[in-house]
C-alpha cells in the first residue's frame, strides 16, 4: 500500500515536472501561440510580413523547416541518446526557426557531415545547414552563406605531458590526426607538408591513438578541441589558432532574400543578447564568450 | 573530367596503397584461411571447434567493427601491436577475409567425393597427406570462382581503412572532394575507376586460371 502511494506520488510529481517544462518552453518560444498576452513577442505579426513567394513565407506557411547539422560535434551539434541534437549550432537553428514562427516540433534535424553539405543544400534535402560550416570561396560557388555567426580557428591538441609541440611550427615530422575529407585536413596537407596527416572517421576516434602515442597531435577547429580538453585532464590545446574559420549558415545559391533575412536575424540577436545567451548555454560552458563576428554581406 | 587528370599523381598514390593493402591482406588471408579450412575438416574436435568459432565470429562481424576493435578497443586492454596504421589495416582485413577464404576452401573440399578421402586413408596416407596430395588439388578447381569473389570483396573492403588513418584510394577521394566541392561527382568516378582496375583484373585472372585447370568431365 505504502509503495503504491509512493508510486502515485512519483507519477504525479513527474507529470507536474513535465507540465512545468512544457509551459516553460511555450514561454520561451511564444511563437506559434498567438495568445493575446504574448504581446511582447512580435513574431505573429512578422510572419505575415514576409514578402510573397519568398523562402521565409514558404517555410512559415508550411510550419516546418529542415536543418542540417553535425551530430557528432561536442558543444556545437551533438546527438544524445534521445536523438535530439544539442549545441550552439542547434540553438542558432532554433532561433532562426522561431523567427519564422516555427516551434521545436516543426524543426526536422538532419545529420550533415563535411562531405555532403553542399549536395544536401543543392538538392533540397535541407533548407539550411548550420554545421560548423566554414565559409570559403570554393563553397560560395555552389551555395550561399549567411553569417558568419562565429569565428573559429584551427588549433592543435596534444597530451598534457607532451611539451614538444607548442604551436603549428612544431608539427614538422609529427603525426597529426584529423577527419578524413575535412577542411582542417586540407589545411594541414597544404600548409604543413612535413607533417604526416592521419585521417580518421570522426574527431573522437583520434583521441585513442593520441593517448596510445600512435599520433602526436590532433588538429581541427579550436572549439572542437576545447570540448575534448575540457572533458579530459590528459589533453591540452596548444598555441593560438592559426587559421580563420568563419562559420556560416549555408542555404540555396542566390536566394538573396532569404540570406539577407537571416543576416538581419543574426544582427538582431547580436544586439538583444540572444546570441550571447545561446553561446553561454552551450559552448560557453567550457569556452570564454567572444564578441559576435560582423555579418559579411558579400 | 579535368579533376581526375589534374590530380592523377594523388590518385596513383592512393591506388598503389589500395593495391598493396589488397595484395598483402589477400596473401595473408589465403594462408590463414587455408589453415583454418584444414582445421575445420580435421579429425580433432578442439581444432574443428576453434576454427568454426573463429569463422562465425569474424564472418558475422561488420568489418568496421573489426577495425574499431583492433585500433581503438584493444589498446585499452594493453594490446597494442607495434605497427603503423597501414599495418593495422592489413591485420584487420586479413583476420576478416580469412574467415571467408576458409569457407570458400571448405566448400571446395566438400565437393570432392568422400570416396577419395576414404581411398587415400585406406592406402595408408596420413590426414595431412590426404589433404595435400589428394583432396586439395581436386578442390582447387571448384574453389577458384568463390575465392575470387572473396578477393574482389576484399579489394573493395580496403576502403574501410580510409576511416582509420590510411590515405588509400578512398581517402584520396575524400581529400579531393573537399578540395573540389564542384567536382565531387568526377572525383568519385575517378575513385570508382581505380577500384574497377583492380577488381576487373582479378576477374580476368580468375578466368585464366579456371581455363588452365579445367578438365573435361
Amino acid at each position: 500500500m505504502r509503495s503504491r502511494r509512493g508510486a502515485v506520488a512519483l507519477i504525479a510529481a513527474a507529470t507536474l515536472a513535465l507540465a512545468g517544462c512544457g509551459n516553460g518552453d511555450d514561454a520561451d518560444g511564444g511563437t506559434t501561440d498567438p495568445a493575446p498576452d504574448a504581446g511582447e513577442t512580435t513574431e505573429p505579426a512578422e510572419t505575415t510580413e514576409f514578402p510573397e513567394g519568398s523562402t521565409m513565407a514558404a517555410l512559415a506557411e508550411a510550419g516546418t523547416i529542415t536543418i542540417g547539422t553535425k551530430f557528432d560535434q561536442p558543444l556545437f551539434g551533438l546527438v544524445g541518446p534521445d536523438g535530439v541534437p544539442e549545441g550552439f549550432d542547434v540553438e542558432i537553428g532554433r532561433i532562426i526557426a522561431e523567427k519564422l514562427g516555427i516551434d521545436d516540433d516543426g524543426i526536422e534535424w538532419v545529420e550533415t557531415v563535411s562531405a555532403n553539405r553542399e549536395t544536401f543544400i543543392e538538392n533540397g534535402t535541407v533548407d539550411i545547414v548550420i554545421a560548423t560550416y566554414t565559409i570559403n570561396d570554393a563553397r560560395k560557388e555552389l551555395i550561399s552563406f549567411a553569417g558568419p555567426y562565429y569565428e573559429a580557428g584551427q588549433s592543435i591538441l596534444t597530451l598534457a605531458s607532451n611539451e614538444d609541440i607548442q604551436g603549428p611550427d612544431d608539427l614538422a615530422g609529427t603525426r597529426v590526426c584529423t577527419v578524413s575529407g575535412s577542411t582542417p585536413e586540407q589545411n594541414l596537407v597544404a600548409n604543413f607538408p612535413d607533417a604526416e596527416v592521419v585521417p580518421f572517421g570522426t574527431y573522437s576516434e583520434c583521441l585513442e591513438p593520441l593517448k596510445n602515442g600512435q599520433v602526436d597531435a590532433v588538429s581541427t577547429d579550436n572549439v572542437i578541441l576545447a570540448g575534448f580538453a575540457a572533458d579530459d585532464a590528459e589533453l591540452e590545446v596548444r598555441g593560438e589558432p592559426f587559421t580563420e574559420e568563419p562559420y556560416g549558415i549555408g542555404l540555396a545559391m542566390d536566394d538573396d532574400e532569404f540570406r539577407d533575412w537571416i543576416n538581419d536575424v543574426l544582427e538582431e540577436i547580436y544586439e538583444d543578447g540572444t546570441w550571447t545567451a545561446a553561446w553561454e548555454s552551450t559552448a560557453g560552458t567550457v569556452l570564454p564568450t567572444p564578441e559576435p563576428p560582423a555579418v559579411d554581406r558579400y | 573530367m579535368d579533376v581526375i587528370a589534374d590530380n592523377l599523381p594523388a590518385y596513383l598514390q592512393g591506388f598503389s596503397l589500395t593495391l598493396r593493402l589488397t595484395l598483402y591482406a589477400g596473401g595473408l588471408a589465403l594462408a590463414i584461411g587455408l589453415v583454418l579450412a584444414a582445421m575445420r575438416v580435421s579429425p580433432l574436435r578442439p581444432m574443428r571447434g576453434f576454427a568454426a568459432t573463429y569463422v562465425e565470429l569474424l564472418r558475422n562481424t561488420p568489418l568496421t567493427l573489426v577495425f574499431f576493435f583492433i585500433i581503438l578497443v584493444a589498446p585499452r586492454f594493453g594490446v597494442l601491436l607495434p605497427l603503423d596504421f597501414i599495418g593495422f589495416a592489413v591485420v584487420a582485413l586479413t583476420l576478416y577475409t580469412a574467415a571467408f577464404v576458409c569457407e570458400a576452401i571448405r566448400s571446395g573440399i566438400n565437393s570432392v567425393g568422400i570416396g577419395q578421402a576414404e581411398a587415400a586413408r585406406a592406402i595408408g596416407l596420413t590426414f595431412g597427406q590426404t589433404l595435400n596430395q589428394v583432396i586439395l588439388p581436386q578442390a582447387f578447381r571448384t574453389v577458384i570462382p568463390p575465392l575470387i569473389n572473396v578477393f574482389i570483396a576484399l579489394a573493395k573492403n580496403t576502403s574501410v581503412a580510409a576511416g582509420f588513418g590510411v590515405v588509400d584510394l578512398m581517402g584520396t577521394g575524400r581529400r579531393l572532394a573537399t578540395a573540389n566541392p564542384g567536382g565531387v561527382t568526377w572525383v568519385l568516378v575517378g575513385v570508382a575507376l581505380g577500384y574497377l582496375v583492380i577488381t576487373i583484373t582479378l576477374g580476368a585472372i580468375a578466368a585464366q586460371v579456371e581455363r588452365k585447370v579445367a578438365f573435361t568431365r
